[in-house]
């Protein structure tokens, strides 16, 4: 009881300096906890990201981009397949399920994707997550040729503010140019419910409506941009891998998906890492400043030191009382923290979930949010011990004046 | 038998000037349990020093100051302020009231390094010196002769067996003095505690039986600075 209260009245009696020192370790804690969260929930998030996809087969090139193009609508394209290889690949016995993609149009910056609606209904975009449409909503015709539909993703329907029945025009390329209108006219039949993956920004139309969009080259109108293939066992990557990657030319076959996913993590590894230093010497300043700011107003609480020694406290006490009230302080800053945290991981789950549709979740529990409170508050106990070491020495007689 | 007994006390402190300075040499001195005793003594003579080596606030250079069957200066400094805390009562001219704690936590602090916090006991203790009804306030919230009290009932809380007073009246008026003077002696007496008051005051002293002269008491001391 008396330690505590001891150190209870000094931080009310500093209460300046407590709340300084204890917001700028929330800031350090919260800046900390949040670039690991965002380090391992976006690893984590990113390398199972495969919409329910075992690999995917695109044009000679890099197996990365043609993952980031086809399965998180990032890149540019590397090339077309041709309608023979998709169908080739189609009827491949290994191969479960293969769905074609062809994309090079956008509607105001968000990707037009041309498709089967096989996709949709075929496919578990998640294990046990199948796409639904909002109520009212209906998938687009594929068997009219002549039917311009749309199915909207969730986040795209939202920015661009489509409602079912709404009408658009696409324009070409994959940037947003406002000259480059196509003359065709798509209407809205379907808004997909959310589901927190690139899906998510990209509006969906049948696969020939992309492929004989007006002012497209006619001569690739039955190509495909990539195709999208769910294998029948695991192991039967292995001899498409063989057969597409070492023995062919033509084409790229992107497998497993995770592993070239992670393979750009442990590429942009280093970045991690600078910014964990960053956020390891902002807590180490931040610990630094609860040394900094006890130890300055030692001169002015010696009077009360000795005064707690004249009435018998040991000096341990006193010491533990400081490094108390220093750990005190860093408690309270990583209490503090999460407030940081949930600011920051909410703004970057934001920018995150605008770029790539993948969503963070700032509520996910991580071991972060248990050993950095508690590494937070020892680093700035430690803090605590040099002013506890002096207050340990402060000399009781001289400092109860007056002497007669 | 004495409560207190000093023998051969010796205390010196080394000037700026690199001079080392006797400041307490006390060949004897006894206090009886319960017995009230002033020491007169001019500022500077030491006064203050020899109440800190009674406390056990300083260590002694020689000699022994028995407290009960203890001798305080025989003692490493962690037993000096458990036996501090234990046993004696310390009234400061400047009060030391610790500013940030209210007035029972003030009273409450300083048995809590003793035999333990009891806030029973506390607020009894602040009732008879007539704080009842300031139990939450801070110190600057009191007057000067209100603070004197949380003062004595501090120092009376623990039912020490010695109260040690340092120019008690120092800081305080005439009226107040007198009536801080009388609580002071009062209650010591009636928790039967011995009082050991130090002062340059003359008039404070004209209540005591025993009065004693410090620079006869510390007859080669030299004057503290």
């Amino acid at each position: 009881m008396t330690l505590s209260l001891i150190v209870r009245r000094s931080l009310r009696q500093h209460l300046l300096s407590t709340v300084v020192t204890a917001m700028s370790i929330a800031l350090a804690g919260g800046l900390l906890i949040s670039v690991w969260v965002v380090k391992v929930q976006s690893q984590t998030a990113f390398t199972q990201m495969n919409i329910g996809f075992d690999a995917v087969l695109g044009a000679r090139g890099s197996k990365l981009q043609l993952v980031l193009n086809s399965i998180f609508h990032l890149e540019a394209s590397p090339g077309n397949v041709a309608a023979a290889d998709y169908l080739y690949i189609k009827h491949h016995p290994a191969v479960k399920r293969a769905i074609p993609i062809a994309v090079g149009d956008n509607l105001r910056g968000y990707r037009i994707v041309g498709t089967l609606d096989e996709l949709f209904t075929g496919v578990e975009y998640a294990p046990g997550k199948r796409f639904e449409l909002e109520p009212g909503g209906r998938l687009f015709n594929e068997e009219d040729q002549n039917a311009k539909e749309a199915v909207i993703g969730n986040f795209a329907a939202r920015k661009l503010g489509l409602k079912l029945g709404d009408t658009f025009h696409p324009f070409h390329g994959l940037v947003y140019d406002p000259t480059k209108q196509h003359a065709d006219i798509y209407t809205v039949t379907g808004i997909l419910k959310p589901t927190n993956t690139p899906v998510d920004r990209v509006i969906w139309i049948p696969l020939h409506g992309l492929q004989t969009m007006s002012g497209h080259d006619p001569k690739y109108a039955t190509d495909v941009s990539a195709v999208l293939i769910q294998l029948r066992s695991p192991s039967a990557g292995f001899p498409m891998d063989l057969m597409y990657n070492r023995q062919g030319n033509r084409l790229t076959f992107a497998w497993p998906i995770s592993a070239i996913v992670a393979d750009l993590f442990a590429r942009i590894g280093w970045f991690d890492q600078v910014l964990a230093l960053i956020a390891y010497l902002v807590a180490l300043v931040s610990a630094a400043g609860v040394l900094v700011s006890i130890y300055n107003s030692m001169a002015a609480r010696r009077r009360d030191l000795a005064i707690l020694r004249a009435l018998g406290a040991r000096r341990r006490m006193i010491f533990g009382a400081i490094v108390l009230e220093a750990a005190a302080i860093g408690t309270l800053g990583m209490a503090l923290s999460f407030a940081a945290y949930f600011a920051i991981v909410s703004g970057v789950a934001a920018i995150i979930r605008a770029q790539t549709g993948v969503l963070l979740d700032p509520w996910t529990y991580d071991p972060v949010m248990l050993w950095a409170p508690g590494g937070m508050i020892l680093l700035c106990a430690l803090g605590g011990v040099v002013p506890a070491w002096k207050a340990f020495r402060t000399d009781v007689a001289s400092n109860l004046s007056p002497i007669s | 038998m004495s409560l207190l007994a000093i023998n051969s006390l010796q205390k010196s402190f080394v000037s700026p000037d690199g001079e080392r300075k006797r400041i307490v040499n006390v060949p004897e001195f006894h206090l009886g349990a319960g017995q009230q005793i002033a020491l007169r003594g001019e500022s500077g003579s030491g006064k203050t020093t020899f109440l800190h080596l009674i406390a056990g606030i300083l260590a002694a250079d020689s000699g022994s100051i028995r407290l009960g069957q203890r001798d305080m200066a025989a003692l490493r400094e962690s037993a000096r302020d458990r036996l501090r805390a234990e046993t004696i009562g310390y009234i400061f001219q400047t009060f030391n009231l610790l500013q940030g704690f209210t007035c029972l936590e003030n009273v409450l602090l300083g048995m809590s390094f003793g035999p333990g916090a009891d806030r029973a006991r506390a607020t009894s203790v602040l009732e008879r010196v007539g704080l009842g009804h300031r139990l939450h306030h801070y110190p600057r919230q009191l007057s000067t002769g209100q603070q004197q009290r949380v003062a004595v009932a501090r120092a009376l809380a623990n039912r020490p067996k010695l109260v040690l007073a340092d120019e008690p009246t120092g800081n305080l008026d005439r009226k107040n003095a007198q009536e801080s003077l009388a609580l002071i002696r009062e209650t010591c007496r009636e928790t039967g505690a011995a009082l050991l008051l130090v002062t340059h005051a003359t008039e404070v002293l004209a209540g005591f039986e025993d009065v004693n002269d410090f620079d006869v008491l510390n007859p080669a001391g030299d004057a503290a600075s």
